[in-house]
């Protein structure tokens, strides 16, 4: 088997604090196909972000502790000096924020956040990272990006600056493109059509994507493996399909089953009751026991690890398969009502 | 860009138009009319003659009623009178025009001012920059501890000190007093440079904290991680990305801290015996020689609002969503 685009081996952040060290990412392993899109989900403080923000060591150094090896084609990216990250940076792997309201420089034109890029891995003339910026902003779908080009993020509404965002991230044809919650400040019709540009984009040009959000309904249109975190751990990892239509991890299942439809009926969210624990300090079994509706006793005594269902599926739960089967309905009447 | 930034141009410029007329109004208030007693007593300066004081009257029209008054003091300012343009008068203390001298030392006093600015900004914004980028090492708390110093340090005080070792002692550099660069730059540059020390260590230290905070705050910002995450060197990402955030409030600052100065920096030009604006306003008000005080006085004012005006247009170009509001 060819080497595979990314691969994350047993990684851990840790950030000492006063209170305490938090664990933000404990032992995260998964790869990701070249061409393929991995849907990262979590809740805020499952350590999705914090993964992928190590990845290109764009986390504080005085303060992460990090370990393991996170491969990009085989080459560790932790290991590599500060001009060598600098190189892949923007270049190889593209970056996609959350707030295009905050993460454009207010004070620089359009063209110029994105030619600057050009011109700092290519070395291109001038003209010549302003000709690129130009054709790239255009293949996002930005009319008339000639003027586009010479305005301010704030003339640009939100959409339009999240594929300002992206055109950065692609401008110089990376192999990867990290998208962090790229569509959570926007609006649901924008929302589908970003998300359609990076899938479109990923199909396009072969580039590989990690897709990282709070809502599985977000990446459920684009995603082919999905890896669910929480209290920075995967609990569960698997092709898109095995994970929509047969989750095994009770949280998954939660999940899930808090995505509003109409067969529930209106009036009734339902939601996982209990909110995620603290990073410092975990409890020693299952991090989800204490909201889990399956516990049993072993749950909050022994840490589950991440085990084979299918040959592409994995998850970590101590409970039997037959114990956990539930069925959406279910884990409404289970799981609290509201 | 043209269009919003040509209304804003046109609106600040009509704004400063109207404060100027404003501050003519209030200065005429202020000298002629709320002092109780004769106006001409007044302007007069001490033990005046009573030929002396009728003179006084003719000459700014005390005789007419009080809005009389005021044109012909508006008639003077704008279209000048028999001593020059604008109308400032004539000391009656001196036997002195005001118009010939007020260039004369105005001059002197930018030179002051602007050598001090450049070289305040040239120190306080790399240890500010330095400071941030470094926050909580070494050199932040030597150059924190350093700035406090120059703060609470009496400008009198550190003026005469180096004049005491640079000049009676080492020998290094000639006296006080002015040396115009036309005359010899050399002379110039050695009679300025302690005045620009002294000037400009006060403020390093201020805006070097001042830039050192308004970096913390940038280098936090989402933009700079963008910046970071495009592959930009840590040089550009600091000297360009962050640098140019922070420095923007920075233009207010300085427009306001330079207007002060022009009339405020008596104390350096009195150590350093330079006939500037500073020391020249302290001499009217010794001299109770009320014409070369309401001229600076009337300089000043406009000289600040003139400076806003010129901070807000750069502003403006520095930030373009000010353009819109």
């Amino acid at each position: 088997m060819s080497t595979p685009l990314l691969e994350i081996r047993e990684l851990s952040v840790r950030f000492p604090t006063a209170a305490g060290v938090v664990c933000a990412v404990d032992q995260l392993s998964c790869t990701l196909e070249h061409g393929q899109t991995l849907g990262v989900v979590g809740e805020s403080g499952s350590g999705k972000s914090v993964t992928f923000l190590a990845a290109l060591q764009l986390l504080p150094k005085a303060v992460a502790q990090i370990e393991g090896q996170i491969l990009l084609n085989g080459e560790d990216l932790l290991t590599r000096s500060a001009s060598q990250i600098q190189a892949i940076r923007g270049a190889r792997v593209g970056m996609i924020f959350q707030d295009p309201m905050s993460a454009l420089h207010p004070l620089m034109r359009i063209g110029d956040q994105i030619a600057e890029i050009v011109r700092a891995h290519t070395g291109a003339s001038r003209a010549d990272a302003h000709a690129r910026a130009i054709s790239v902003l255009r293949s996002v779908g930005i009319p008339n990006p000639d003027t586009r080009a010479r305005q301010y993020p704030h003339e640009l509404s939100g959409g339009m600056r999240q594929r300002v965002i992206i055109a950065m991230a692609i401008v110089l044809e990376p192999e990867l493109i990290i998208a962090d919650e790229p569509t959570t400040a926007l609006d649901t019709t924008v929302e589908a059509q970003i998300l359609e540009l990076i899938d479109e984009l990923k199909d396009r040009r072969g580039i590989g994507v990690v897709l990282v959000s709070h809502s599985l309904a977000t990446i459920s249109s684009v995603a082919d493996t999905v890896m669910v975190m929480y209290a920075g751990r995967v609990v569960e990892h698997g092709s898109a399909g095995e994970i929509f239509s047969d989750p095994t991890h009770p949280y998954t299942q939660g999940l899930l089953a808090s995505i509003p439809t109409i067969d529930h009926g209106r009036g009734h969210l339902v939601s996982i009751p209990g909110s995620p624990p603290s990073l410092i300090d975990l409890p020693a079994g299952c991090s989800f026991a204490p909201r889990c509706v399956a516990r049993i006793e072993t749950c909050t005594a022994e840490r589950p690890t991440l085990t084979a269902r299918t040959p592409t599926h994995v998850d970590a739960c101590l409970v039997p398969p037959s114990a956990r089967r539930i069925t959406p309905a279910a884990v409404a009447a289970g799981m609290g009502d509201q | 860009m043209s269009h919003p930034m040509g209304r804003y141009l046109a609106k600040r410029l009509a704004w400063t138009v109207l404060v100027i007329a404003i501050v003519t109004f209030v200065t005429f208030v202020i000298f002629y009319v709320l002092p109780s007693g004769d106006p001409a007593l007044r302007f007069a300066g001490k033990q005046p003659t009573p030929q002396l004081l009728a003179q006084v009257r003719a000459d700014l029209g005390l005789d007419h009623n009080v809005i009389v008054q005021y044109l012909l003091y508006l008639k003077r300012l704008v279209l000048g009178d028999k001593y020059g343009w604008p109308g400032l008068g004539y000391s009656y203390s001196t036997g002195a025009a005001i118009e010939p001298q007020l260039w004369q030392r105005a001059l002197i006093t930018m030179q002051l001012i602007l050598g001090g600015a450049i070289l305040w900004l040239a120190i306080g914004i790399p240890v500010g920059v330095m400071s941030a980028v470094r926050a909580r090492s070494r050199f932040d708390r030597i150059s924190l501890v350093t700035g406090l110093v120059f703060m609470s340090t009496p400008v009198f005080w550190l003026g005469l000190v180096l004049l005491w070792l640079f000049w009676t002692t080492l020998g290094w550099l000639p006296g006080t007093g002015y040396v115009a660069f036309t005359t010899s730059p050399a002379s110039w540059a050695a009679h300025m440079v302690l005045p620009w020390i002294t000037l400009a260590l006060l403020f390093a230290a201020i805006y070097a904290r001042v830039i050192r905070s308004n970096m913390i705050d940038t280098l936090g910002a989402d933009y700079i991680r963008t910046a970071r995450a495009k592959g930009l060197s840590e040089r550009r990402v600091i000297g360009v990305h962050a640098l140019r955030a922070s420095l923007v409030p920075v233009i207010t600052l300085l427009a306001i801290d330079i207007g002060t100065l022009i009339g405020g920096t008596v104390i350096t030009e009195t150590v350093f015996n330079l006939q500037g604006l500073g020391s020249w306003v302290l001499q009217g008000a010794l001299n109770q020689d009320l014409p070369v005080t309401l001229a600076v006085t009337i300089v000043v004012t406009v000289v600040v609002t003139l400076l806003s005006l010129v901070a807000d247009i750069t502003y403006a170009y520095l930030d373009p969503r000010v353009r819109y509001k």
